[in-house]
């Protein structure tokens, strides 16, 4: 076949007018986006560039926080206590929310009926909504008394006991922790992901499902070997947008976290500090250049972390996909 | 040209019933079937019986219950949220609807190929065709799997064409290739009746003609009933057929069955010639 189509898809001079303007209307949205991106990052790093030439990576790899100027300490400014608490509070909130909400989604979409699946679902995804200081204020007054009372004793009675996975549950428990951090912020991403994979499970083709029916399959078999396969991408994604929201989240975990940064240790119940809540809390006080210089690499450090989280669900999702994924995510 | 003439071109010399594959009668008798969904009743009284060796064509009008029926031999039917049946579906002379059955043990006799192909896209053509051997049945060895997988695929006459792809995706194969595969996949499981649901209306002439081919050889070994819309399928490729219809007055019933010859060519129920002339529907 030799023939020649006159409107190859993609030329742009072929086709009436309202097409071409449509089209630029299009090309200027997605640059606009593209543009605010740009700025966002120049703004970044010129007002961060104080701070970048004087610490370089030390910046990234020191624990060294001194604002001020004092006889023993001289000013330095090391972010990583703040990397590791984000990093540290969101894959924990990740590992928490992921198994409870993907376990709802696949009983709100295939297993309840619908008189109980619909309402439920709504009332979940009404969670979004609530705004983050609220759910600062109820992990301050509910959370973490209840984490210091009863859930850390607990955790040091039981896990804590085991050797190595010990080591996360060291010292006296306060409430005020990384581990708090992170189960508010589960607690927050639990409706992203749940929603999100409640669609893309809801997508699974009704033949996929009979087909795995039809061979005998029993509806554990149906879940496992149709339903899921077809939907990981999707519900990977769905993970990663519940990851990028935990990582991007302040008020709420700036609240319960405890707001120190003296020491990396392995253990979840430390005080903590997220790279998020080092910006809220600490912006006011930036009175010389180079601690406003400082604060800024902050945000352009999030920036980053956010970037590599996202790079890397990137691969992970097309890895599947090249193993030949149903929903392309 | 008299329609009718055609048919009679198309249709085979009538061709004794193939013989029956040893211990199975692998036959089924439909009486009283009614299916639901909800409130609404699709189909009502039918009573039909299936027999061994030879291909039972459903045709019908659109909408007067023939995929319905169809999914009631393997209770899928049911599947669907608010969707039963009542009356009776024997093989071999048990109930398959007797309370206590279990729906997934029946399916594992009663095998099914849907409207689209649909292997599974997670899954390569190997794997695809072993997928019903790998259901809460013990592992096998890989030999044995191998095994089942040529055999399966060379039933299907598709094995020539993807023995060199046996590690890409299913959904990597034509849509004739695929529908082929989904055939495998239902017999690797060696069931004792095979239902194919309009198989063939995704499907090009060539690949339809293939289908209907493989179809003729796998009569021998298991029973087979096609629902189909497409009149001169039913003609060429099956050894009996029933006519359903539904109107203002009947929910979809059944109006005639009997061999194909006699169907298409002296029908007994004007309605039947109706549709077979394509005065109806």
């Amino acid at each position: 076949m030799t023939l020649k189509t006159t409107a190859a898809p993609g030329s742009q001079k072929v086709g009436d007018p309202g097409d071409r303007v449509f089209s630029f209307i299009l090309r200027a949205a997605s640059s606009i986006v593209l543009l605010i991106l740009i700025a966002f990052i120049v703004l970044l790093v010129i007002d961060s560039r104080e701070s970048i030439s004087r610490f370089g990576l030390s910046f990234l790899s020191s624990s060294k926080w001194n604002p001020v100027e004092t006889e023993i300490n001289k000013i330095a400014f090391g972010a990583l206590p703040f990397i590791f608490g984000t990093v540290v509070t969101s894959l924990l909130a990740l590992i928490l929310a992921t198994p409870l909400a993907i376990g709802s989604a696949i009983f709100v979409s295939e297993y309840s009926p619908p008189w109980i699946g619909k309402p439920v679902a709504f009332i979940i995804e009404l969670l979004v909504a609530i705004p983050s200081v609220a759910y600062g204020i109820w992990g301050l007054f509910v959370l973490v008394p209840l984490m210091r009372d009863v859930v850390e004793p607990f955790l040091q009675s039981t896990l804590g006991k085991i050797p190595v996975i010990g080591l996360l549950f060291v010292g006296p428990p306060m409430g005020q922790d990384l581990l708090t951090g992170g189960v508010v912020l589960a607690i927050m991403i639990l409706p992203t992901i749940l929603s999100l994979s409640r669609e893309v499970i809801a997508q699974v083709p009704r033949l996929q499902k009979e087909g795995m029916l039809a061979l005998g399959a029993t509806r554990w078999e149906v879940l496992t070997k149709a339903v899921l396969p077809y939907a990981r991408p999707g519900i990977i994604g769905a993970s990663m947008l519940g990851l990028a929201r935990a990582i991007g989240e302040t008020m709420a975990v700036t609240m319960v976290i405890g707001n120190s940064s003296t020491k990396i240790t392995p253990s979840l119940l430390t005080p903590g500090y997220t790279i998020s809540s080092a910006i809220a809390n600490q912006f006011t006080e930036a009175d010389s250049p180079i601690y406003f210089s400082a604060i800024v690499e902050l945000g352009l450090v999030l920036l980053i972390v956010a970037s590599v989280f996202n790079i890397l669900s990137r691969i992970l999702v097309m890895r599947l996909v090249g193993k030949g994924g149903g929903s392309h995510a | 040209m008299n329609p009718i003439r055609s048919f009679a071109d198309l249709i085979p010399d009538a061709v004794p019933a193939a013989e029956s594959r040893q211990g199975a009668e692998r036959s089924i008798a439909i009486r009283g079937l009614a299916a639901y969904y909800g409130k609404h009743k699709a189909i009502e009284g039918i009573d039909l019986d299936i027999g061994p060796g030879v291909i039972t064509a459903i045709i019908g009008p659109s909408g007067c219950g023939k995929s319905t029926l169809i999914r009631c031999i393997n209770r899928m039917h049911e599947v669907i949220a608010g969707a039963y049946a009542t009356g009776s579906v024997t093989l071999d002379g048990t109930d398959i609807y007797t309370p206590g059955s279990d729906p997934v043990q029946i399916r594992r006799r009663i095998g099914m190929v849907f409207q689209k192909p649909n292997p599974f896209p997670t899954r390569t053509v190997y794997e695809n065709v072993i997928a019903g051997l790998r259901l809460n049945l013990p592992r096998k060895s890989k030999a044995d799997y191998d095994e089942v997988v040529e055999r399966s695929l060379r039933s299907v006459a598709l094995w020539d064409e993807v023995k060199d792809k046996l590690h890409d995706a299913g959904t990597a194969l034509s849509g004739g290739q695929q529908q082929r595969l989904c055939i495998a996949r239902a017999i690797a499981i060696k069931p004792e009746v095979l239902l194919l649901d309009e198989p063939c209306s995704a499907l090009d002439p060539t690949a339809t003609l293939k289908i209907e081919d493989l179809l003729f050889s796998l009569k021998i070994d298991y029973t087979i009933v096609i629902v189909t819309h497409n009149m001169q399928q039913a003609a060429r490729a099956s050894d009996r057929t029933a006519f359903l219809m539904a109107d203002e007055n009947h929910v979809g019933h059944l109006v005639e069955a009997g061999p194909t010859r006699e169907i298409f060519l002296k029908p007994k129920d004007s309605r039947t010639e109706d549709y077979i002339s394509g005065r109806l529907g």
